[in-house]
Protein backbone atom coordinates (compact mmCIF):
# COMPACT_ATOMS: atom_id res chain seq x y z
CA UNK A 1 0.00 0.00 0.00
CA UNK A 2 2.85 2.43 -0.37
CA UNK A 3 3.75 2.61 -4.08
CA UNK A 4 1.52 4.71 -6.70
CA UNK A 5 -0.28 3.02 -9.33
CA UNK A 6 -1.58 6.32 -10.81
CA UNK A 7 0.23 9.78 -10.59
CA UNK A 8 -1.62 12.72 -12.31
CA UNK A 9 0.26 15.94 -12.21
CA UNK A 10 -2.16 18.94 -13.15
CA UNK A 11 -3.99 17.60 -15.70
CA UNK A 12 -5.74 19.32 -17.95
CA UNK A 13 -8.40 18.39 -20.68
CA UNK A 14 -10.70 20.18 -22.80
CA UNK A 15 -13.04 19.53 -25.63
CA UNK A 16 -13.24 22.30 -27.71
CA UNK A 17 -13.52 25.14 -26.38
CA UNK A 18 -14.62 23.56 -22.63
CA UNK A 19 -12.44 22.87 -20.00
CA UNK A 20 -13.13 19.70 -18.52
CA UNK A 21 -10.42 18.72 -16.32
CA UNK A 22 -8.75 22.25 -15.02
CA UNK A 23 -5.58 21.04 -13.28
CA UNK A 24 -6.49 17.68 -11.70
CA UNK A 25 -3.82 16.33 -8.70
CA UNK A 26 -4.00 12.83 -7.33
CA UNK A 27 -2.21 9.63 -6.28
CA UNK A 28 -3.85 6.46 -6.75
CA UNK A 29 -1.58 3.62 -4.43
CA UNK A 30 -1.29 0.19 -5.25
CA UNK A 31 -3.96 -2.04 -3.88
CA UNK A 32 -6.00 0.88 -3.10
CA UNK A 33 -10.11 1.32 -4.03
CA UNK A 34 -10.00 4.74 -5.04
CA UNK A 35 -13.77 6.34 -5.71
CA UNK A 36 -14.55 9.39 -7.62
CA UNK A 37 -17.77 11.12 -6.73
CA UNK A 38 -19.53 14.53 -8.09
CA UNK A 39 -22.36 15.47 -10.23
CA UNK A 40 -22.43 14.65 -13.91
CA UNK A 41 -20.23 16.57 -15.94
CA UNK A 42 -17.70 16.99 -13.23
CA UNK A 43 -14.91 15.61 -15.35
CA UNK A 44 -14.82 12.40 -13.60
CA UNK A 45 -15.60 10.00 -16.40
CA UNK A 46 -12.79 12.10 -18.31
CA UNK A 47 -10.03 12.13 -16.29
CA UNK A 48 -10.66 7.77 -15.65
CA UNK A 49 -10.84 7.50 -19.34
CA UNK A 50 -7.29 9.82 -19.48
CA UNK A 51 -6.07 6.99 -17.80
CA UNK A 52 -5.96 4.16 -20.57
CA UNK A 53 -5.44 6.96 -23.06
CA UNK A 54 -9.18 6.72 -24.20
CA UNK A 55 -8.78 10.24 -24.04
CA UNK A 56 -5.74 12.32 -24.24
CA UNK A 57 -4.95 15.27 -22.15
CA UNK A 58 -3.82 18.47 -23.20
CA UNK A 59 -1.05 19.52 -20.65
CA UNK A 60 0.26 18.01 -17.28
CA UNK A 61 1.71 14.73 -16.55
CA UNK A 62 -0.28 11.20 -15.64
CA UNK A 63 1.77 8.37 -15.33
CA UNK A 64 0.70 4.70 -14.80
CA UNK A 65 2.84 2.40 -12.86
CA UNK A 66 5.90 4.75 -13.13
CA UNK A 67 5.28 4.82 -17.06
CA UNK A 68 4.27 8.41 -18.65
CA UNK A 69 0.55 7.74 -20.71
CA UNK A 70 0.52 7.88 -24.17
CA UNK A 71 3.98 9.17 -24.42
CA UNK A 72 7.81 8.52 -23.75
CA UNK A 73 10.37 10.96 -22.07
CA UNK A 74 14.06 10.77 -23.00
CA UNK A 75 16.42 13.15 -22.40
CA UNK A 76 13.80 15.89 -21.29
CA UNK A 77 11.83 15.46 -24.59
CA UNK A 78 8.36 14.10 -24.51
CA UNK A 79 7.62 11.86 -27.55
CA UNK A 80 4.22 10.54 -28.58
CA UNK A 81 3.96 6.83 -28.42
CA UNK A 82 2.26 5.75 -31.66
CA UNK A 83 -1.47 3.60 -31.68
CA UNK A 84 0.38 0.50 -31.21
CA UNK A 85 2.77 1.36 -28.19
CA UNK A 86 -0.54 2.82 -26.37
CA UNK A 87 -2.15 -0.18 -27.19
CA UNK A 88 0.07 -2.26 -25.77
CA UNK A 89 -0.20 0.05 -22.73
CA UNK A 90 -3.71 -0.28 -22.18
CA UNK A 91 -3.05 -4.57 -21.68
CA UNK A 92 -2.54 -3.82 -18.09
CA UNK A 93 -4.94 -1.71 -17.37
CA UNK A 94 -8.80 -3.02 -17.27
CA UNK A 95 -11.95 -1.05 -18.06
CA UNK A 96 -15.44 -1.07 -17.28
CA UNK A 97 -18.16 0.86 -18.87
CA UNK A 98 -21.14 2.22 -18.04
CA UNK A 99 -23.04 0.12 -21.27
CA UNK A 100 -21.31 -3.05 -20.62
CA UNK A 101 -19.87 -2.74 -24.11
CA UNK A 102 -19.89 -6.62 -24.37
CA UNK A 103 -19.17 -7.93 -28.20
CA UNK A 104 -22.70 -8.65 -29.85
CA UNK A 105 -21.53 -11.31 -32.09
CA UNK A 106 -19.72 -13.44 -29.32
CA UNK A 107 -20.83 -15.78 -26.45
CA UNK A 108 -19.95 -14.58 -22.92
CA UNK A 109 -16.89 -17.40 -22.98
CA UNK A 110 -15.73 -15.89 -26.23
CA UNK A 111 -15.75 -12.05 -24.99
CA UNK A 112 -13.61 -13.19 -21.95
CA UNK A 113 -11.42 -15.67 -24.32
CA UNK A 114 -10.61 -12.80 -27.02
CA UNK A 115 -8.21 -10.15 -25.48
CA UNK A 116 -5.72 -12.67 -23.73
CA UNK A 117 -5.98 -14.83 -27.02
CA UNK A 118 -5.65 -12.10 -29.63
CA UNK A 119 -3.31 -9.39 -27.26
CA UNK A 120 -1.19 -11.77 -25.03
CA UNK A 121 -1.42 -14.43 -27.76
CA UNK A 122 -1.69 -17.16 -25.15
CA UNK A 123 -2.96 -20.89 -26.21
CA UNK A 124 -6.68 -21.54 -26.40
CA UNK A 125 -7.07 -24.47 -23.88
CA UNK A 126 -5.21 -22.08 -21.22
CA UNK A 127 -7.15 -19.40 -21.86
CA UNK A 128 -10.17 -21.09 -21.80
CA UNK A 129 -9.68 -22.70 -18.56
CA UNK A 130 -9.13 -19.38 -17.21
CA UNK A 131 -11.54 -18.02 -18.36
CA UNK A 132 -14.04 -20.27 -17.48
CA UNK A 133 -12.34 -19.84 -13.70
CA UNK A 134 -13.44 -15.73 -14.00
CA UNK A 135 -16.61 -16.53 -15.13
CA UNK A 136 -17.38 -19.34 -11.96
CA UNK A 137 -15.77 -16.25 -10.13
CA UNK A 138 -18.45 -13.56 -10.89
CA UNK A 139 -21.13 -16.32 -10.29
CA UNK A 140 -21.91 -17.40 -14.47
CA UNK A 141 -20.24 -19.84 -15.38
CA UNK A 142 -23.68 -21.30 -16.34
CA UNK A 143 -24.42 -18.96 -18.44
CA UNK A 144 -21.01 -18.94 -20.46
CA UNK A 145 -22.65 -19.84 -23.93
CA UNK A 146 -25.57 -17.16 -24.01
CA UNK A 147 -25.19 -13.99 -26.08
CA UNK A 148 -25.00 -10.78 -24.32
CA UNK A 149 -28.53 -9.73 -25.65
CA UNK A 150 -29.80 -13.25 -23.78
CA UNK A 151 -28.01 -11.88 -20.37
CA UNK A 152 -29.58 -9.32 -18.35
CA UNK A 153 -28.00 -6.17 -17.21
CA UNK A 154 -26.17 -7.35 -13.97
CA UNK A 155 -25.25 -10.53 -16.04
CA UNK A 156 -23.78 -8.68 -18.67
CA UNK A 157 -22.15 -6.03 -16.36
CA UNK A 158 -20.01 -9.10 -14.62
CA UNK A 159 -19.03 -10.77 -17.81
CA UNK A 160 -17.46 -7.56 -18.24
CA UNK A 161 -15.42 -7.18 -14.98
CA UNK A 162 -14.38 -11.19 -15.79
CA UNK A 163 -13.37 -9.78 -19.28
CA UNK A 164 -11.58 -7.35 -18.22
CA UNK A 165 -9.92 -9.44 -15.92
CA UNK A 166 -8.84 -11.68 -18.19
CA UNK A 167 -6.13 -9.71 -19.52
CA UNK A 168 -4.87 -10.31 -15.60
CA UNK A 169 -4.32 -5.96 -15.25
CA UNK A 170 -2.69 -4.31 -12.77
CA UNK A 171 -5.41 -1.63 -12.40
CA UNK A 172 -8.94 -1.88 -12.96
CA UNK A 173 -10.94 1.30 -13.91
CA UNK A 174 -15.21 1.30 -13.32
CA UNK A 175 -16.70 4.09 -15.14
CA UNK A 176 -20.14 4.32 -13.34
CA UNK A 177 -20.49 0.18 -13.74
CA UNK A 178 -23.93 0.09 -12.15
CA UNK A 179 -25.77 3.42 -13.31
CA UNK A 180 -27.17 1.68 -16.25
CA UNK A 181 -28.97 -0.87 -14.40
CA UNK A 182 -32.00 -1.59 -12.80
CA UNK A 183 -32.30 -1.01 -9.23
CA UNK A 184 -32.48 -4.70 -8.36
CA UNK A 185 -29.49 -5.68 -10.43
CA UNK A 186 -27.11 -3.51 -8.72
CA UNK A 187 -26.36 -5.52 -5.61
CA UNK A 188 -25.16 -8.77 -7.80
CA UNK A 189 -22.72 -6.11 -9.63
CA UNK A 190 -21.16 -4.66 -6.36
CA UNK A 191 -20.83 -8.26 -4.67
CA UNK A 192 -18.72 -9.20 -7.29
CA UNK A 193 -16.68 -5.41 -7.29
CA UNK A 194 -16.01 -6.04 -3.57
CA UNK A 195 -15.10 -9.04 -3.68
CA UNK A 196 -12.43 -7.94 -5.94
CA UNK A 197 -11.33 -5.21 -3.61
CA UNK A 198 -10.81 -7.83 -0.75
CA UNK A 199 -8.12 -9.44 -3.29
CA UNK A 200 -6.21 -6.46 -3.39
CA UNK A 201 -6.43 -5.38 -6.56
CA UNK A 202 -6.24 -1.21 -7.14
CA UNK A 203 -8.98 -0.04 -8.81
CA UNK A 204 -10.64 3.15 -9.86
CA UNK A 205 -14.33 3.58 -9.56
CA UNK A 206 -16.69 6.61 -11.03
CA UNK A 207 -20.04 5.58 -8.88
CA UNK A 208 -23.10 7.49 -7.12
CA UNK A 209 -22.98 4.35 -4.90
CA UNK A 210 -22.16 6.08 -1.93
CA UNK A 211 -23.10 3.42 0.03
CA UNK A 212 -20.23 1.32 -2.00
CA UNK A 213 -17.50 3.89 -1.38
CA UNK A 214 -17.99 4.33 2.28
CA UNK A 215 -18.02 0.49 3.02
CA UNK A 216 -15.31 -0.73 0.27
CA UNK A 217 -13.48 2.73 -0.53
CA UNK A 218 -9.89 3.43 1.11
CA UNK A 219 -9.74 7.02 -0.39
CA UNK A 220 -12.69 8.72 -2.21
CA UNK A 221 -12.30 12.25 -3.92
CA UNK A 222 -14.89 14.51 -5.00
CA UNK A 223 -14.57 16.29 -8.51
CA UNK A 224 -16.73 19.68 -9.30
CA UNK A 225 -16.54 21.44 -13.05
CA UNK A 226 -12.93 20.15 -13.25
CA UNK A 227 -11.72 20.39 -10.22
CA UNK A 228 -10.85 18.18 -7.11
CA UNK A 229 -12.98 19.68 -4.12
CA UNK A 230 -12.15 17.69 -1.81
CA UNK A 231 -10.76 14.19 -0.93
CA UNK A 232 -10.04 11.74 2.07
CA UNK A 233 -11.18 9.15 3.53
CA UNK A 234 -14.75 7.56 2.67
CA UNK A 235 -16.35 8.20 6.09
CA UNK A 236 -14.78 11.76 6.66
CA UNK A 237 -15.26 13.24 2.95
CA UNK A 238 -19.57 11.47 3.29
CA UNK A 239 -19.97 12.56 7.20
CA UNK A 240 -17.87 15.61 7.83
CA UNK A 241 -17.77 17.52 4.65
CA UNK A 242 -15.74 20.16 4.23
CA UNK A 243 -16.78 22.22 1.36
CA UNK A 244 -19.78 23.87 0.61
CA UNK A 245 -20.08 22.10 -2.47
CA UNK A 246 -19.81 18.89 -1.21
CA UNK A 247 -22.08 19.21 1.31
CA UNK A 248 -25.08 20.53 -1.34
CA UNK A 249 -24.33 17.43 -3.37
CA UNK A 250 -24.38 15.23 -0.55
CA UNK A 251 -27.35 16.27 0.68
CA UNK A 252 -29.15 15.88 -2.77
CA UNK A 253 -27.85 11.92 -2.98
CA UNK A 254 -27.74 10.63 0.80
CA UNK B 1 -60.22 -13.37 -35.22
CA UNK B 2 -59.57 -10.29 -32.56
CA UNK B 3 -58.91 -12.08 -28.99
CA UNK B 4 -61.60 -10.97 -27.21
CA UNK B 5 -64.38 -12.95 -28.26
CA UNK B 6 -68.04 -11.63 -28.40
CA UNK B 7 -69.14 -14.86 -26.27
CA UNK B 8 -68.14 -14.85 -22.40
CA UNK B 9 -67.65 -19.03 -22.81
CA UNK B 10 -63.92 -19.36 -24.03
CA UNK B 11 -64.27 -21.86 -25.58
CA UNK B 12 -66.83 -21.45 -28.04
CA UNK B 13 -65.61 -20.65 -31.10
CA UNK B 14 -66.72 -17.49 -32.82
CA UNK B 15 -69.61 -17.87 -35.64
CA UNK B 16 -69.23 -15.01 -37.59
CA UNK B 17 -69.37 -14.19 -41.47
CA UNK B 18 -66.03 -12.87 -42.23
CA UNK B 19 -66.18 -9.11 -44.44
CA UNK B 20 -66.22 -10.18 -48.04
CA UNK B 21 -62.93 -8.61 -49.98
CA UNK B 22 -64.92 -7.89 -52.82
CA UNK B 23 -62.79 -5.86 -54.17
CA UNK B 24 -59.89 -8.20 -53.79
CA UNK B 25 -61.67 -10.70 -55.48
CA UNK B 26 -62.65 -9.08 -58.45
CA UNK B 27 -59.81 -8.07 -59.06
CA UNK B 28 -57.77 -10.82 -58.50
CA UNK B 29 -60.12 -12.34 -61.07
CA UNK B 30 -59.56 -9.86 -63.96
CA UNK B 31 -55.57 -10.45 -63.03
CA UNK B 32 -55.96 -14.00 -63.51
CA UNK B 33 -57.97 -13.77 -66.79
CA UNK B 34 -55.10 -11.15 -68.02
CA UNK B 35 -52.44 -13.69 -67.17
CA UNK B 36 -54.75 -16.92 -68.77
CA UNK B 37 -54.38 -14.85 -72.21
CA UNK B 38 -51.08 -14.24 -72.09
CA UNK B 39 -49.73 -17.76 -71.38
CA UNK B 40 -52.40 -18.80 -74.33
CA UNK B 41 -51.11 -15.76 -76.60
CA UNK B 42 -47.58 -16.65 -75.88
CA UNK B 43 -47.98 -20.44 -76.29
CA UNK B 44 -49.83 -20.61 -79.45
CA UNK B 45 -47.79 -17.90 -80.68
CA UNK B 46 -47.05 -19.23 -84.13
CA UNK B 47 -43.48 -16.06 -84.24
CA UNK B 48 -42.38 -17.94 -81.13
CA UNK B 49 -41.06 -21.42 -81.90
CA UNK B 50 -40.51 -23.60 -78.66
CA UNK B 51 -38.75 -25.94 -79.85
CA UNK B 52 -35.45 -23.87 -80.43
CA UNK B 53 -35.92 -22.69 -76.73
CA UNK B 54 -35.87 -25.99 -75.61
CA UNK B 55 -32.95 -27.14 -77.59
CA UNK B 56 -30.81 -24.41 -76.59
CA UNK B 57 -31.80 -23.94 -73.17
CA UNK B 58 -29.01 -26.78 -72.16
CA UNK B 59 -26.99 -26.69 -75.40
CA UNK B 60 -23.30 -26.52 -75.32
CA UNK B 61 -23.36 -22.77 -76.61
CA UNK B 62 -25.68 -21.20 -73.86
CA UNK B 63 -24.02 -24.07 -70.92
CA UNK B 64 -20.44 -22.12 -71.76
CA UNK B 65 -21.79 -18.60 -71.68
CA UNK B 66 -23.34 -19.69 -68.47
CA UNK B 67 -20.34 -20.83 -67.02
CA UNK B 68 -18.47 -17.23 -68.11
CA UNK B 69 -21.74 -15.22 -67.03
CA UNK B 70 -21.32 -17.02 -63.46
CA UNK B 71 -17.69 -17.12 -63.19
CA UNK B 72 -17.50 -13.05 -63.94
CA UNK B 73 -19.84 -12.91 -61.11
CA UNK B 74 -18.30 -14.23 -59.00
CA UNK B 75 -15.05 -13.18 -59.31
CA UNK B 76 -15.97 -9.33 -59.63
CA UNK B 77 -17.99 -10.15 -56.66
CA UNK B 78 -14.70 -11.26 -54.95
CA UNK B 79 -12.78 -8.26 -56.17
CA UNK B 80 -15.31 -5.70 -55.47
CA UNK B 81 -15.63 -6.95 -51.90
CA UNK B 82 -11.89 -7.18 -51.47
CA UNK B 83 -11.66 -3.72 -52.71
CA UNK B 84 -14.60 -2.89 -50.69
CA UNK B 85 -13.57 -3.70 -47.28
CA UNK B 86 -9.90 -2.13 -47.69
CA UNK B 87 -11.10 1.17 -49.51
CA UNK B 88 -13.80 1.61 -46.54
CA UNK B 89 -11.55 0.57 -43.76
CA UNK B 90 -8.78 3.41 -45.48
CA UNK B 91 -11.90 6.06 -46.05
CA UNK B 92 -12.30 5.79 -41.96
CA UNK B 93 -8.92 5.74 -41.55
CA UNK B 94 -7.34 8.59 -39.89
CA UNK B 95 -4.01 9.02 -42.16
CA UNK B 96 -4.87 11.76 -44.60
CA UNK B 97 -3.29 9.98 -47.78
CA UNK B 98 -5.31 6.81 -47.32
CA UNK B 99 -8.49 8.87 -46.95
CA UNK B 100 -7.68 11.12 -49.70
CA UNK B 101 -6.87 7.86 -52.37
CA UNK B 102 -10.39 6.18 -51.18
CA UNK B 103 -11.94 9.23 -51.37
CA UNK B 104 -10.66 9.84 -55.33
CA UNK B 105 -11.35 6.41 -56.27
CA UNK B 106 -15.11 6.05 -55.01
CA UNK B 107 -15.31 9.32 -56.57
CA UNK B 108 -14.07 8.03 -60.13
CA UNK B 109 -15.80 4.40 -60.40
CA UNK B 110 -18.59 5.54 -59.19
CA UNK B 111 -18.86 8.80 -61.54
CA UNK B 112 -18.56 7.41 -64.43
CA UNK B 113 -20.82 4.53 -66.61
CA UNK B 114 -19.54 1.63 -66.03
CA UNK B 115 -20.24 0.55 -69.91
CA UNK B 116 -17.37 3.08 -70.82
CA UNK B 117 -15.17 1.55 -67.69
CA UNK B 118 -15.36 -1.42 -69.98
CA UNK B 119 -14.81 -0.27 -72.99
CA UNK B 120 -11.91 1.90 -71.35
CA UNK B 121 -10.50 -1.30 -69.66
CA UNK B 122 -11.18 -2.90 -73.60
CA UNK B 123 -8.86 -0.40 -75.37
CA UNK B 124 -6.39 -0.10 -73.03
CA UNK B 125 -3.80 -1.27 -75.48
CA UNK B 126 -4.56 2.00 -77.27
CA UNK B 127 -2.85 4.27 -74.53
CA UNK B 128 -0.69 1.55 -72.83
CA UNK B 129 0.51 -0.11 -75.79
CA UNK B 130 2.82 -2.29 -73.82
CA UNK B 131 2.86 -2.92 -69.61
CA UNK B 132 5.54 -3.46 -67.51
CA UNK B 133 9.14 -2.04 -67.05
CA UNK B 134 11.64 -2.22 -70.51
CA UNK B 135 12.69 -5.95 -70.91
CA UNK B 136 9.61 -7.32 -69.02
CA UNK B 137 7.00 -5.81 -70.84
CA UNK B 138 4.39 -7.78 -72.07
CA UNK B 139 2.13 -6.65 -75.19
CA UNK B 140 -1.23 -4.82 -73.64
CA UNK B 141 -3.49 -7.19 -76.17
CA UNK B 142 -2.20 -10.67 -74.88
CA UNK B 143 -2.67 -9.00 -71.00
CA UNK B 144 -6.23 -7.25 -71.13
CA UNK B 145 -8.60 -10.38 -72.57
CA UNK B 146 -12.20 -9.63 -73.17
CA UNK B 147 -12.38 -11.51 -70.25
CA UNK B 148 -9.69 -9.48 -68.12
CA UNK B 149 -11.55 -6.36 -69.15
CA UNK B 150 -14.36 -7.02 -68.40
CA UNK B 151 -13.16 -8.35 -64.62
CA UNK B 152 -11.66 -5.39 -64.38
CA UNK B 153 -14.17 -3.06 -65.15
CA UNK B 154 -17.57 -5.19 -63.41
CA UNK B 155 -14.93 -5.52 -60.44
CA UNK B 156 -12.94 -1.89 -59.84
CA UNK B 157 -16.68 -0.47 -60.50
CA UNK B 158 -17.90 -2.64 -57.82
CA UNK B 159 -15.38 -2.28 -55.34
CA UNK B 160 -16.47 1.49 -55.01
CA UNK B 161 -19.88 0.93 -54.49
CA UNK B 162 -19.14 -1.82 -52.33
CA UNK B 163 -16.97 0.60 -50.18
CA UNK B 164 -19.92 2.63 -49.31
CA UNK B 165 -21.59 0.27 -48.36
CA UNK B 166 -19.21 -1.28 -46.04
CA UNK B 167 -18.36 1.78 -44.63
CA UNK B 168 -22.27 2.65 -43.77
CA UNK B 169 -22.06 -1.27 -42.07
CA UNK B 170 -18.97 -0.08 -40.06
CA UNK B 171 -20.26 3.06 -39.11
CA UNK B 172 -23.68 1.38 -38.09
CA UNK B 173 -21.23 -0.15 -35.19
CA UNK B 174 -22.03 1.05 -31.78
CA UNK B 175 -18.74 2.93 -30.95
CA UNK B 176 -18.71 1.44 -27.84
CA UNK B 177 -17.43 -1.91 -28.96
CA UNK B 178 -14.28 -0.61 -30.67
CA UNK B 179 -13.68 1.49 -27.52
CA UNK B 180 -14.21 -1.45 -24.96
CA UNK B 181 -11.59 -3.08 -27.47
CA UNK B 182 -9.50 -0.54 -27.47
CA UNK B 183 -9.28 -0.74 -23.29
CA UNK B 184 -8.31 -4.56 -23.82
CA UNK B 185 -5.16 -3.44 -25.69
CA UNK B 186 -6.48 -4.82 -28.81
CA UNK B 187 -4.82 -3.27 -31.95
CA UNK B 188 -6.23 -1.32 -34.36
CA UNK B 189 -6.52 -4.08 -36.80
CA UNK B 190 -7.78 -7.01 -34.72
CA UNK B 191 -10.33 -4.55 -33.37
CA UNK B 192 -11.53 -3.81 -37.02
CA UNK B 193 -11.71 -7.80 -38.36
CA UNK B 194 -12.52 -9.14 -35.04
CA UNK B 195 -14.72 -7.01 -33.36
CA UNK B 196 -16.42 -4.49 -36.07
CA UNK B 197 -16.56 -5.84 -39.47
CA UNK B 198 -18.45 -9.38 -38.00
CA UNK B 199 -21.28 -7.17 -36.47
CA UNK B 200 -20.98 -4.92 -39.67
CA UNK B 201 -22.01 -7.53 -41.61
CA UNK B 202 -25.48 -7.98 -40.31
CA UNK B 203 -26.14 -4.45 -41.99
CA UNK B 204 -24.07 -4.94 -44.77
CA UNK B 205 -25.56 -8.25 -46.32
CA UNK B 206 -28.85 -7.49 -47.35
CA UNK B 207 -27.08 -4.87 -49.87
CA UNK B 208 -24.51 -6.93 -50.61
CA UNK B 209 -26.71 -9.44 -51.63
CA UNK B 210 -28.69 -6.57 -54.25
CA UNK B 211 -25.11 -6.06 -55.60
CA UNK B 212 -24.84 -9.88 -56.56
CA UNK B 213 -28.20 -9.81 -58.21
CA UNK B 214 -27.50 -6.28 -59.95
CA UNK B 215 -24.02 -8.04 -60.92
CA UNK B 216 -25.51 -10.89 -62.56
CA UNK B 217 -27.38 -8.99 -64.66
CA UNK B 218 -24.80 -6.12 -65.02
CA UNK B 219 -22.36 -8.99 -66.65
CA UNK B 220 -24.65 -8.55 -69.82
CA UNK B 221 -23.26 -5.68 -70.80
CA UNK B 222 -19.75 -7.80 -71.39
CA UNK B 223 -21.53 -8.33 -74.67
CA UNK B 224 -20.10 -4.80 -75.95
CA UNK B 225 -16.74 -6.17 -75.64
CA UNK B 226 -17.17 -9.81 -76.84
CA UNK B 227 -16.86 -11.40 -73.88
CA UNK B 228 -18.37 -14.69 -74.33
CA UNK B 229 -20.72 -14.66 -71.96
CA UNK B 230 -24.76 -16.15 -71.45
CA UNK B 231 -26.27 -13.00 -73.60
CA UNK B 232 -23.46 -12.73 -75.83
CA UNK B 233 -23.56 -16.38 -76.83
CA UNK B 234 -27.25 -16.40 -77.28
CA UNK B 235 -26.63 -13.60 -80.04
CA UNK B 236 -24.02 -15.63 -81.74
CA UNK B 237 -26.59 -18.38 -81.99
CA UNK B 238 -29.36 -16.34 -83.39
CA UNK B 239 -27.22 -14.08 -86.03
CA UNK B 240 -27.16 -17.30 -87.22
CA UNK B 241 -30.24 -18.78 -87.30
CA UNK B 242 -32.67 -15.86 -86.39
CA UNK B 243 -33.90 -16.65 -83.68
CA UNK B 244 -34.13 -13.64 -82.07
CA UNK B 245 -37.02 -13.72 -79.07
CA UNK B 246 -36.33 -17.35 -78.66
CA UNK B 247 -32.66 -17.07 -77.73
CA UNK B 248 -33.24 -13.96 -76.03
CA UNK B 249 -36.32 -15.83 -74.05
CA UNK B 250 -33.35 -18.97 -72.76
CA UNK B 251 -31.28 -15.76 -71.78
CA UNK B 252 -34.07 -14.61 -69.83
CA UNK B 253 -34.99 -18.18 -68.05
CA UNK B 254 -31.01 -18.17 -67.16
CA UNK B 255 -30.92 -14.85 -65.24
CA UNK B 256 -33.39 -15.87 -63.52
CA UNK B 257 -32.30 -18.71 -62.39
CA UNK B 258 -29.27 -17.25 -61.38
CA UNK B 259 -31.03 -14.48 -59.33
CA UNK B 260 -33.66 -16.95 -57.51
CA UNK B 261 -30.53 -18.86 -56.15
CA UNK B 262 -28.96 -16.21 -54.99
CA UNK B 263 -31.67 -14.50 -53.42
CA UNK B 264 -31.85 -18.18 -51.51
CA UNK B 265 -28.10 -17.40 -51.01
CA UNK B 266 -29.11 -14.20 -49.43
CA UNK B 267 -31.32 -15.17 -46.90
CA UNK B 268 -28.92 -17.93 -45.50
CA UNK B 269 -26.17 -15.54 -44.89
CA UNK B 270 -28.43 -13.20 -43.77
CA UNK B 271 -29.55 -15.80 -41.04
CA UNK B 272 -25.72 -16.20 -39.89
CA UNK B 273 -24.87 -12.75 -39.17
CA UNK B 274 -27.69 -12.48 -37.18
CA UNK B 275 -26.58 -13.77 -34.19
CA UNK B 276 -26.13 -12.56 -30.94
CA UNK B 277 -29.11 -10.04 -32.30
CA UNK B 278 -32.05 -10.57 -29.93
CA UNK B 279 -35.41 -11.79 -31.42
CA UNK B 280 -34.64 -13.07 -35.10
CA UNK B 281 -33.49 -16.24 -34.48
CA UNK B 282 -36.65 -17.29 -31.98
CA UNK B 283 -39.08 -15.68 -34.10
CA UNK B 284 -38.17 -17.53 -36.80
CA UNK B 285 -38.45 -20.69 -34.92
CA UNK B 286 -41.74 -20.02 -33.69
CA UNK B 287 -43.26 -19.12 -36.87
CA UNK B 288 -42.11 -22.25 -38.28
CA UNK B 289 -43.27 -24.30 -34.87
CA UNK B 290 -46.99 -22.54 -35.53
CA UNK B 291 -46.79 -23.63 -39.96
CA UNK B 292 -46.55 -27.19 -38.59
CA UNK B 293 -49.54 -29.28 -39.61
CA UNK B 294 -52.01 -29.99 -36.08
CA UNK B 295 -50.31 -26.91 -34.32
CA UNK B 296 -53.36 -25.16 -32.33
CA UNK B 297 -52.76 -21.79 -31.49
CA UNK B 298 -53.97 -21.29 -28.16
CA UNK B 299 -54.55 -17.49 -27.91
CA UNK B 300 -53.67 -18.04 -23.90
CA UNK B 301 -50.05 -18.27 -24.92
CA UNK B 302 -49.10 -16.02 -27.73
CA UNK B 303 -48.24 -12.71 -27.08
CA UNK B 304 -50.99 -9.93 -29.02
CA UNK B 305 -47.85 -9.15 -31.07
CA UNK B 306 -47.52 -12.17 -33.04
CA UNK B 307 -47.29 -11.67 -36.76
CA UNK B 308 -49.69 -12.63 -38.97
CA UNK B 309 -47.79 -14.96 -40.68
CA UNK B 310 -47.94 -17.30 -38.03
CA UNK B 311 -51.79 -16.54 -37.62
CA UNK B 312 -52.23 -17.97 -40.92
CA UNK B 313 -50.42 -21.14 -40.04
CA UNK B 314 -52.41 -21.80 -37.05
CA UNK B 315 -55.27 -21.30 -38.83
CA UNK B 316 -54.61 -23.28 -41.50
CA UNK B 317 -54.05 -26.41 -39.66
Amino acid sequence: MSTPMVTAENVHKSFGHVEVLKGIDLEVRTGQVFCLLGPSGSGKSTFLRCINHLERIDAGRLSVDGQLVGYRERAGKLYERNENEVADQRRDIGMVFQRFNLFAHMTALQNVMLAPMDVRRLPKAEVKEHAMRLLERVGLADQAQKYPSQLSGGQQQRVAIARALAMKPKLMLFDEPTSALDPELVGEVLDVMRDLADSGMTMIVVTHEIAFAREVGDHLVFMDSGVVVEQGAPRDVLTNPQHRRTQTFLSKVL
Amino acid sequence: MSGQPASTDAKTPIRAIPVRHWGQQISGVIVLAALVAFIYAVATNENLDWSVIAANLFGPTILSGLWVTISLTVLSMIIGVALGVTVAVMRLSPNRVLNSVAGGYIWAFRGTPVLVQLLLWFNLALFFPRLGFGEFGLDTNTVITAFVAALLGLGLNEGAYMAEIVRGGILSVDHGQSEAASALGMRRRSTMFKIVLPQAMRVIIPPMGNELITMLKMTSLVTVIAAPDLLNRAQVISSRNFYIFELLIVASIWYLALTTVSTLIQMRLEKRFARGVAGIAPRRRRILRNLKPGRVTSPVREPADRPDVDRKGGAGS
